[in-house]
């Protein structure tokens, strides 16, 4: 086991600035609140341009002053609009469509399923049908997988409900454990026939401010397409997927990933 | 060294883009810089042309250098730029003229009003194929004339010069002071008012009529073409295409058979139908334009109808309302109900161009029952836009006889599925969307790639284009009907708000044809 790490003192500091502006008329300047809490005005500074980054804290164009900011108030719902998601992302799902052959799909959490809100067409002019506004099982997805193997309340959510769609469905919970910290070990997710029979899926997350994940994009197809002749994802693919989700993040401000 | 991209520069409204493509026409890398907009009065519009060539200087090296390439491995660039917008500059110094008028100025308004009472005005839209309005940039040009001391006698000794955005740019990238091409496009010219459609050079009665000097005007040369080599910011890289950048999109959508029409949603709408080797003459308020011209091969002319607000129409439901904090929210809260309401918007917020060109409209929302949400306001903001396009589409078919079968789609909006299902439900057909949604910035490199022989022909060009999404028609037929006569009631009750009498603001844009 890890050694428990005293508190953090900057995080410490925060919460102090956000209980100062909580008060009172709560508009405050950078002075003003680093004399309050007897801090350097520098040190201060810092770390209001840094709740500010996260929406924490708004500053006031004209006076220059900090309030509290709205991201405060809507801590409990999703932070980023699907849609939102879907404009920003629509570029990079477009090239990896483009490059990989494959149908590309953005998925985010919905009431214990995949919501699909981004559906890129197979690029061979087939004749495809949209299905932005689907909901998939998240345990037989390679979608689904990813965004179960980053929220550990999904997962208990979903305890005792595994349904089998073919017979290499998982369907047995610690069978899914073991799978969901694999996708944690090597930062993508597949699905090989644990859907539909003939049909795989490579899926990777994207991730916001800070690294919380607020999404999934994956390619999927026919599994001779996806997969090699072992019945693994082909590298390329899988390459393909992490490069354009850490793209979308980039772009969402994730700055590790 | 082997030439693995092509790449474009497009000069937009907000910002300037360079994109390198590979040969699939994928994306390898974007850099994009925004520059100033400057409103100086009401109604006025101005970027400063050197901040957007300095910017150019610093964004293509990055969008070379972000793809891991040198300049040598870069076959050639196209440029794809906003159209109508005036540079006027010094030959010497290379600099600019106070700064540029952008094409949404209305300071000309009076000029065209005087200007259409002449009895030469008939002639202009017979000659250049384009209503005698502030839109375009031959007004401008004279506006600039007049009101800058000494400049016209500079122009009539070719000292200043005047070019839309790819001619500065050009200029400047082919060595400005020292020897720098002066050259504009066909498509970029065709947007003048000053070029004869049909010997598609200036037209010396147009010049008079606008008083116009010739000596201050680029010489016209096809979109594609190797124009020179740039010496400075990309040296030994071909110049090799230029197009406005609502006909960089029809190309990059490769709508090139007569018949083909894309529609590109920005902060307006544009929807440009191929008609092949003759204009055709609208009598239905659309423009007659410039396709493109490959080569020495005969120009393809495009039909345009010209929306004024889409995109701004949402902006101004964040900004001006502030009802949602980002566009894309827009979708989000129209989902919130299942129809308007009974509400409907119709945003003449500068009058109304296509098909009904009255400048004198104003805005309005008509339809408030106590009802009404803001679910069913963001509902009818897209709806309008569905609406609009339908009134062009229903202009288009008229003049040209023929009936659209389907819509290829582009730009920022097509992001929004509820309103690409709404446009493909009002105009009742399928509404397609391509794989690179950034048509503008792959018409102007495929133009650039077919010039110097990276591409070979536009069928290679048309392999590339593969289908991202469709949306299919499902609105009830009768309903159809129904919500299209309360539009066009809606529209009727926006018409002469602005009284001539109070003459402000009034006098721009007069009823085409």
């Amino acid at each position: 086991m890890c050694r428990v790490p005293g508190p953090i003192q900057s995080i410490e500091r925060a919460a102090a600035i956000l209980r100062l502006l909580a008060r009172g008329s709560g508009r405050l300047g950078v002075s003003e609140i680093a004399n309050s809490l007897g801090l350097a005005r520098g040190t201060a500074h810092g770390i209001l341009r840094t709740l500010q980054g996260v929406g924490f804290v708004e500053q006031d164009d004209e006076t220059g002053k900090y309030q509290l900011g709205a991201a405060l108030l809507h801590l409990g719902t999703s932070y980023l609009d699907v849609n939102e998601l879907r404009s920003r992302a629509i570029n990079w799902a477009d090239a990896l469509a483009a490059r990989s052959g494959a149908a590309v799909r953005i998925g985010t959490p919905l009431d214990g399923k995949v919501l699909v809100v981004h559906h890129v067409f197979r690029p061979d002019d087939t004749l495809q049908a949209l299905d932005v506004g689907a909901l998939l099982p998240t345990h037989a997805t390679a979608l689904g997988k990813v965004l179960l193997a980053y929220d550990a309340s999904a997962v208990a959510a979903l305890r005792g409900t595994l349904e089998p769609f073919s017979r290499r469905t998982i369907t047995l919970p610690h069978a899914l454990d073991r799978a969901l910290a694999e996708v944690r070990d090597m930062g993508w997710a597949s699905e090989v026939e644990e859907m539909t029979v003939g049909e795989a899926g490579v899926a990777a997350p994207i991730r916001g401010q800070g690294g919380l994940v607020v999404g999934a994009i994956g390619i999927s197809g026919a599994v001779e397409r996806i997969c090699d002749v072992k019945g693994r994802p082909k590298p390329a693919l899988v390459t393909y997927v992490r490069d354009a989700a850490r793209a979308v993040s980039r772009d969402l401000g994730a700055s590790r990933w | 060294m082997v030439e693995r991209y092509v790449m474009s520069i497009d000069q937009g409204t907000t910002s300037t883009r360079c994109i390198l493509f590979d040969h699939g026409g994928r994306l390898v890398s974007v850099t994009q810089r925004e520059h100033r907009q400057h409103f100086p009065k009401p109604g006025w519009v101005e970027h400063d042309a050197m901040e957007i060539w300095r910017n150019l200087e610093r964004i293509a090296p990055e969008a070379v250098a972000q793809a891991g390439a040198t300049p040598d491995q870069v076959a050639a660039l196209g440029i794809a730029n906003q159209r109508e917008t005036t540079v006027l500059w010094d030959r010497h110094t290379g600099r600019p003229i106070g700064r540029a008028i952008v094409w949404q100025d209305t300071r000309t308004a009076a000029l065209v009003e005087e200007l259409s009472g002449s009895p030469q005005a008939d002639s202009v839209r017979e000659r250049s194929g384009l209503p005698l309005a502030t839109y375009f940039s031959a007004p401008r040009v004279r506006w600039m004339l007049d009101h800058t001391p000494g400049l016209r006698e500079s122009a009539e000794r070719g000292d200043v010069l005047f070019g839309t955005m790819e001619s500065w740019l050009i200029w400047n990238l082919t060595g400005g002071p020292d020897g720098g091409l002066h050259v504009t496009d066909v498509t970029n010219a065709s947007r003048t008012l000053l070029m004869d459609l049909t010997t598609l050079d200036w037209d010396e009665r147009l010049l008079a009529f606008f008083g116009v000097p010739r000596p201050m005007l680029p010489e016209i040369r096809p979109s594609t073409e190797t124009y020179g080599t740039a010496r400075r910011v990309l040296p030994g890289v071909r110049i090799a295409a230029a197009l406005g950048d609502q006909q960089a999109a029809l190309f990059g959508q490769t709508c090139f058979a007569p018949g083909e029409a894309k529609c590109t949603y920005g902060t307006g709408g544009f929807l440009l139908l191929n008609t092949g080797t003759e204009p055709v003459r609208s009598t239905h308020g659309l423009l007659t334009t410039v396709g493109y011209k490959i080569g020495e091969e005969p120009a393809v002319y495009a039909l345009e109808g010209s929306i004024a607000i889409t995109g701004a129409l949402v902006q101004w439901f964040r900004d001006g309302l502030g009802l949602i904090s980002s566009a894309p929210e827009i979708e989000t809260l129209a989902r919130t109900v299942d129809d308007n309401g009974g509400c409907y918007i119709v945003p003449a917020f500068s009058g109304l161009f296509t098909p009904h060109w009255r400048s004198e409209a104003r805005g309005i929302i008509v339809g408030l029952t106590s009802y009404i949400t803001k679910g069913h306001l963001a509902r009818a903001v897209l709806e309008a836009t569905g609406w609009q396009t339908r009134e062009v589409v229903d202009a288009m078919n008229a003049d040209s006889g023929l009936a659209l079968k389907a819509l290829k789609v582009d730009g920022g909006m097509t992001a929004d599925n509820l309103l690409m299902q709404i446009i493909a439900d009002v105009l009742n057909v399928p509404v397609i969307r391509p794989m690179a949604a950034e048509t503008v910035s792959l018409g102007a490199a495929y133009a650039a790639g077919l010039a110097v022989g990276y591409w070979p022909d536009l069928e290679g060009l048309r392999r590339n284009w593969h289908r991202a999404a469709q949306w299919l028609p499902s609105m009830d037929p009768s309903r159809r009907a129904v919500e299209y006569d309360n539009w066009q009631r809606a529209v009727e009750r926006t018409f002469d708000w602005i009284r001539p009498a109070g003459n402000d603001g009034h006098g721009g844009d007069p009823p085409p044809g």
